[in-house]
């Protein structure tokens, strides 16, 4: 479980900016949650929770928007989205291909912060 | 206060501090030369007779050295002092993984130039450490012949983010029916193109090609350390 790690850096990183724009509140925090990022959506959105308490984010929303894995096919020269993250081949026509384009993302996307 | 929020873009990667101290260890470790290799695996995989094994044989020809995770004991370290090795433990307490900082603190006041080889073991855990770089040069993924072929499908993402699989306890291997073909086939399907490799650290089946594979390794580390010069 390594979530809760995971969700005191994104609440450090969005009272940084917060701090960065004039100290405002943050009411939602809008994360980039790849599905290959190894961290579970349902355990950082609990773990958020608990982050939170009593820091200046207590009472904010934590949005996860979950990216897809896609891949880039050697043989169609063309990034897919694979069918299933067990199955690391173009859904295409069947090329195995282990580049993976998208879907490692944990990235903190914006912030919805009260003027 | 107006009703409506005002959206600022940030686009930060939230492990950011992780990758800029794994950055920095990689272009130490790339500048010395020194082969760094990590494993991950379940808890009970056979990490540590592994590496017992490894450092045993390459002790006689090599400089190397490991770095162990584990969450309370220094039973590894002591375990792996016995290679002659120099071994150092890191003790994670709750944190169920390695992080690039924690290898760095590690590794402060070592002479990577002395080294050929040094491994780091991870906490076994087959979830968390695959979020976490360390800079390391290779990651190895272990899989016991005991755990069933099927592991790779139930835990693609750190299959994924290894270069290496190792099948371990290959001895043990017709008592469990394992089915290797299975296996490999599950290792290529969430990671096409992966290196396996396939040995028993107890009988020694399998270690040569391992090594073997160890040095061409080094010897394009060496090479690269010395054009980086």
């Amino acid at each position: 479980m390594h979530e809760l790690s995971i969700a005191m850096s994104i609440v450090e990183m969005a009272e940084e900016e917060s701090a960065r724009h004039g100290g405002a509140k943050v009411q939602v925090v809008h994360l980039r949650l790849g599905k290959l990022s190894g961290v579970m959506k349902e355990a950082l959105l609990s773990s958020y929770e608990m982050a939170c308490e009593a820091t200046p984010l207590e009472g904010s929303q934590l949005l996860i928007e979950e990216i897809p894995v896609e891949v880039f096919c050697p043989r169609c020269e063309v990034a897919r989205l694979v069918t299933s993250i067990q199955w690391f081949a173009c859904p295409e026509c069947g090329a195995p291909t282990a580049d993976v384009v998208h879907g490692k993302e944990l990235e903190v996307f914006a912030l919805e912060i009260a003027e | 206060m107006s009703a409506e929020p005002r959206l600022v873009e940030v686009r930060k990667n939230v492990l950011k501090q992780n990758d800029v101290v794994a950055r920095a260890l990689r272009e130490r470790f790339r500048e010395t030369g020194v082969l760094v290799v990590s494993l991950v695996s379940s808890p009970g995989s056979g990490k540590t007779a592994f590496l017992e094994k490894t450092l045993t044989v390459l002790h006689c020809r090599y400089k190397v050295a490991a770095l162990v995770g584990d969450l309370a004991t220094e039973n590894d370290a002591t375990r792996l002092a016995r290679s002659q090795a120099p071994v150092k433990q890191i003790i994670t307490g709750t944190v169920c993984h390695l992080e690039a900082a924690m290898v760095q603190n590690a590794l402060a006041d070592w002479d990577l130039g002395q080294l050929d080889f040094l491994f780091i073991e991870n906490v076994g855990n087959l979830v968390c450490p695959s979020s976490y770089d360390l800079g390391e040069d290779l990651r190895f993924v272990l899989l016991s012949v005991t755990e069933g072929e099927d592991k790779p499908l139930k835990y693609p993402t750190i299959f994924n983010s290894a270069d290496v699989a190792v099948i371990t306890k290959s001895d043990l291997a017709s008592a469990v029916e394992f089915d290797e073909a299975a296996a490999r086939r599950n290792i290529q399907a969430v990671r096409p193109g992966m290196e396996i490799l396939k040995l028993s650290a107890k009988t020694g089946e399998g270690m040569d090609e391992y090594l073997e594979f160890l040095e061409r390794k080094r010897t394009r580390a060496r090479d690269a350390a010395a054009a980086h010069k």
